[in-house]
């Protein structure tokens, strides 16, 4: 069985291939980068809607598939930005309908979730997912991927992106912030905010981006802007490993590639003596592999969609998806 | 841990490790808040210092309150411990789910109204979850407060209460609903203030990310 992802949720247009077997055949994906400012929605969807053709040509012709070899669609219905989200969902559900293949709704969290246990071969883990958009402590118990920490505003990835554009680095802006702290050694206080297992960014942003405007070193204000943020996260996942008694954590999203979080979560859960994976690069960012092999899950779960209710779920948590093929 | 004593350890929490101990005759927890090394050395000391400080203070003031929480004997700021009774009883995480409809219902008022105190008393607990209230003989003792704060705030209020939800439904979700309900119940029949922490409450839930009622009331 091959099912063919469509990633649209955000900045990134992505298509992927992958087989039933977890065989990833293909991952092709373009993103959207702002010449000024942060992501606008149409701006995003735009480009999406000029790059889809292309990209969905170079995954069959990568793949060496042809459009009628595969077995149904998986879209990332959600939770993202609404016009992204419709741009792919429009594509989607034309070549569904084209091809007439089954169309198969994904949810984008569940998605980071499930290219991280195939890449990582990991099966029930305690999942630190962070990005741009999303920053999530979860764990699989009874039917569903439950959220066991959360940010109760920005996520992580857009506390450090903005903070960088603030500062004048380049976009996007969080692996500059992680070079920059490297040259960082004195640690300026900002306010860390746990609230039971939840987590807060923004204030901790406003009050880097004061001291930025203060004059305070940039390369300071990077290390300790990470410290402690991660230091926030790191807290959270803790409770959330005691609280699940999980021996596997699973470290996905775009922020997974900062090796300083990497280093910090390793230490964590080692002192729980829990196995520490962190999904590789290709697999960390948005991108259209993670959803085609969400989508062989689903189909194989017989979850699908009608063309006539595929409609987009700007908010669909990630705490209310079925995910049937956990079950032991 | 002076002397050279063996304690034996009870707990390596996420956040300290509880060992039991002998106090003069008393059975007492020692809760060590020991360092992580994951962090940088400044911001774990300040930390760990002040919810040491921190949670003696609000267990003491909370108990003063009548809400039962375990007495403490000591605190060594040097060594980040603080020394208290051992409540020899079970966590209501592991206990919940095992008990009669009726019984649920009753714990759950009393733990609402023992939240309406601490709030009409301006302390708020911080980490309202499951795993930190101990029962023993009937009774429902709070434990760690290190999160917690003084404070009269109605947002602070708000995000306890919420908290307390958040936790029922990632770790009891088929009884959250109900538990909850008798958690407001016991709530509101102590504290004035009542209505107005339970409409933050869901002022505080439609801030969260990916609410859809949100989207459909604006």
């Amino acid at each position: 069985m091959l099912i063919l992802g469509i990633e649209c949720t955000a900045h990134t247009f992505g298509c992927g291939i992958a087989s039933s077997t977890g065989e990833i055949l293909v991952n092709v994906n373009d993103e959207y980068i702002p010449p000024t400012g942060g992501i606008h929605p149409r701006e995003a969807a735009r480009h999406h809607s000029a790059v889809a053709p292309e990209i969905l040509g170079r995954a069959f012709e990568e793949a060496g598939v042809e459009a009628r070899d595969i077995d149904g669609i998986a879209i990332s219905l959600g939770p993202g930005l609404g016009p992204c989200l419709r741009t792919g969902a429009t594509v989607a559900r034309a070549l569904s309908i084209y091809l007439n293949k089954p169309l198969i709704p994904v949810n984008h969290c569940v998605a980071h979730i499930e290219i991280g246990r195939l890449t990582c071969k990991i099966d029930d883990p305690l999942v630190v997912y962070v990005s741009g958009g999303n920053t999530i402590i979860a764990a699989y118990v009874e039917g569903k991927y439950r959220v066991f920490g959360e940010t109760m505003d920005i996520a992580l990835g857009n506390c450090l992106d903005v903070f960088a554009r603030r500062a004048g680095l380049p976009h996007p802006g969080g692996p500059y912030v992680e070079k920059l702290a490297k040259a960082g050694s004195n640690f300026i206080k900002l306010p860390y905010v746990v609230k039971g297992q939840d987590v807060s960014f923004s204030g901790l942003l406003t009050a880097a981006l004061r001291k930025l405007e203060e004059g305070y070193r940039l390369e300071d204000l990077c290390y300790s802007l990470q410290e402690v943020a991660f230091s926030m996260i790191c807290e959270v996942a803790e409770r959330a490993i005691a609280h699940t008694r999980k021996r596997k954590v699973l470290l996905t999203g775009g922020v997974a590639a900062n090796k300083r979080l990497q280093e910090m979560l390793r230490q964590v859960a080692a002192e729980h003596d829990a196995i520490f994976k962190v999904v590789p690069r290709e697999y960390a960012r948005d991108n259209g592999a993670m959803i085609a092999w969400t989508g062989t899950l689903c189909l194989r779960h017989n979850i699908v969609l009608p063309v006539e209710e595929s409609y987009v779920r700007p908010r669909w948590r990630l705490d209310r998806v079925d995910v049937p093929w956990m079950e032991a | 841990m002076d002397g050279g004593v063996t304690l034996s350890l009870l707990k390596k929490g996420a956040e300290a490790y509880l060992y039991i101990d002998d106090w003069f005759g008393f059975k007492v927890i020692r809760k060590v808040r020991v360092p992580k090394s994951f962090r940088v050395s400044i911001l774990d000391e300040q930390l760990r210092r002040f919810r040491t400080v921190n949670e003696a203070k609000l267990l003491i003031e909370s108990r003063r309150c009548g809400v039962p929480t375990p007495i403490v004997f000591d605190v060594d700021l040097l060594k980040t411990t603080i020394i208290m009774e051992f409540i020899e009883g079970e966590l209501l995480r592991d206990l919940l789910p095992s008990l009669s409809k009726v019984e649920r219902k009753s714990i759950c008022r009393k733990i609402g109204e023992y939240i309406g105190l601490l709030h009409s008393n301006g302390i708020v607990h911080g980490d309202l979850t499951t795993s930190n209230m101990i029962l023993l003989d009937g009774k429902v003792y709070f434990i760690d407060f290190g999160l917690g704060e003084f404070t009269r705030e109605v947002e602070a209020m708000g995000v306890d209460l919420h908290l307390m939800l958040r936790a029922l439904e990632s770790t009891h979700y088929s009884l959250a609903e109900e538990c909850f309900r008798s958690v407001v119940d016991g709530y509101s029949s102590v504290f004035n203030m009542a209505e107005r922490v339970l409409r933050k409450v869901e002022e505080i839930r439609m801030r969260g990310r990916y609410v859809s009622e949100r989207r459909r009331k604006s």
